[in-house]
């Protein structure tokens, strides 16, 4: 492969993941999502996993980099929980 | 696992984390060294380089133990505007004499190494485990939790990196504001040794550090690409409130400047193999929480946010190092536990690293200047334009051509203004 424009899912299945089922490290209310203005997460999460799907935001957390940056940029208070996933699951670096 | 209390718990095996940890395992310590990766530096995204004298204030030598990549020899700033590029390449060879200045570092491998000094040293290493929680006693932090699990020492060195938990859980700080970290991404891409030796014009084991701006739409922030054994990182760090406000998704602006031909010219041929996110302390000295420590906890490094960036010279991991040392002699030298936080502080200014964060306290401002990321290059590549193309036609006098460059891009209110900034910045 040479080198060319990735897709976010892309970038993402360069990554090592191991996803914790049913178990979200990260729990967004949507409800208070819908209230928001900003959306910031849509722009700034580096994995692009909050969308805008009819309006309404959208989040998985398979693929989340563990960055923080939905956290710290949530202004509406949507990003009700952020914790890092449990061990043995979520992203693990190689090269990084 | 001793069943009995720790001398120390640290949590993150980071660079932070693990300098602590070494330094109290070599004299002696039982120290527990606790990280949420399955490995160390599993978890863990750098740009990245590593100025070498913190592993040299840590134990002299050590850095020829290390997993380094590549001495850095050349150092380069790059103007990009949509179709043209202006590189300033410093090449200085003696950066790798001695004991060189700084490295190209791989995380993954990075950190790894140095837990396993850690343990060497006769320190435990409890990796895949999460901490979620303080054990808090009569006003004191005496342990940590994780899971089900206690476990109890006499000091907690909270290493756990820029999201901190555990200087929230104890109440030291609050969370992160958006205007005080940047977001970075970025890919590695593989490419053969020899490539990146020839492309770069160095010799197998020296390198290259790169920053750029002009390749961010405008936003604050700028590119970094670092020559590695075998990979290059290319990455941009993204001031995230400007990015929310701009509307195009970060990760996109990435691939803009990947596919730039001029910096297409240097990966191609190369293959992404890996796509990390990190956010890094932005605001230097003004973004250090007022608290560090409380009785039974200090925090270290980028949970501290410990850095410095003053757009050409970008420090992290040496100075949570330097953190990391500080909060190990505090701990060997206090004869109380409630000795252990003041005492670190003070460590830390005879480190000298809270002197350099205050040498540079004002860099930031820099990036809150709005002609910096899109204007300047941009004038700078067109001033290049002018200087360099020959049409056959008569041309305009140098002068006047060149001020036509400038005002096309800025009006003379908004570079004073801009310069005025900067001065008071620097």
């Amino acid at each position: 492969m040479s080198i060319k424009r990735l897709s976010p899912e892309e970038s993402l299945a360069m990554d090592k993941f191991s996803v914790d089922e049913g178990k979200p490290h990260i729990i967004v209310d949507k409800t208070i999502c819908a209230t928001c203005t900003d959306r910031a997460c849509l722009v700034v999460c580096p994995a692009r996993l909050y969308r805008l799907k009819d309006n309404q935001i959208s989040f998985e957390f398979a693929g989340c980099l563990e960055c923080g940056t939905c956290r710290v940029m949530c202004s509406a208070g949507g990003v009700t929980s952020w914790n890092y996933p449990r061990a043995s699951f979520g992203v693990t670096y190689r090269t990084s | 696992m001793a069943d009995d209390k720790f001398d120390a718990i640290v949590v993150g095996a980071g660079p932070a984390g693990s300098a602590c940890a070494y330094v109290l395992a070599r004299e002696g310590k039982n120290v527990l060294l606790v990280e949420r990766g399955d490995a160390a530096g599993s978890k863990n995204v750098s740009g990245g380089r590593l100025y070498t004298y913190a592993l040299e204030m840590i134990e002299p030598g050590m850095y020829k133990r290390a997993p380094l990549q590549r001495k850095i020899v050349r150092e380069q700033i790059m103007l990009l505007d949509e179709h043209a590029a202006t590189t300033i390449d410093y090449f200085n060879p003696s950066f790798a004499e001695n004991v060189p200045q700084s490295y190209s570092v791989v995380r993954a491998k990075l950190d790894e190494w140095f837990a396993s000094e850690v343990e060497a040293k006769g320190g435990t290493l409890a990796s895949g485990i999460l901490v979620d929680g303080l054990i808090e006693e009569n006003d004191k932090i005496v342990g940590i939790r994780a899971g089900e699990e206690e476990m109890r020492s006499d000091v907690v060195v909270a290493a756990d990196g820029i999201n901190s938990l555990l200087g929230r859980k104890a109440g030291l700080f609050s969370d992160l504001e958006g205007c005080a970290v940047g977001v970075g991404i970025k890919e590695t891409i593989e490419l053969p040794d020899s490539v990146i030796s020839a492309r770069f014009a160095v010799k197998d084991d020296e390198g290259v550090a790169r920053v750029a701006i002009g390749c961010t739409d405008g936003i604050s922030g700028g590119a970094f690409l670092y020559t590695n054994k075998g990979s290059i990182s290319l990455g941009i760090v993204f001031n995230p409130v400007q990015a929310a406000k701009q509307g195009r998704h970060i990760q996109e602006i990435l691939q803009d400047f990947k596919m730039h031909p001029a910096i297409l010219a240097l990966i191609e041929g190369g293959t992404t193999i890996e796509y990390g996110a990190h956010l890094v302390p932005e605001v230097g000295y003004r973004g250090i929480p007022q608290r560090l420590y409380r009785e039974g906890m200090v925090v270290i490094g980028d949970a501290a946010r410990f850095g410095i960036n003053t757009g050409l010279i970008i420090r992290g991991m040496d100075l949570a190092m330097v953190s990391g040392l500080a909060a190990a002699q505090a701990i060997l030298q206090a004869e109380s536990t409630e000795a252990v936080g003041p005492l670190y502080i003070d460590k830390l200014e005879e480190l000298m690293l809270l002197g350099e964060e205050r040498a540079f306290q004002n860099f930031h401002q820099i990036f809150e200047i709005p002609h910096v990321f899109r204007e300047v290059p941009k004038l700078a590549n067109e001033a290049m334009q002018f200087l360099f193309t020959v049409d056959g036609k008569v041309p305009t006098p140098m002068v006047h051509g060149l001020m036509n460059v400038v005002k096309n891009n800025m009006s003379l209110g908004q570079i004073l203004a801009d310069g005025w900034k900067a001065y008071r910045s620097l």
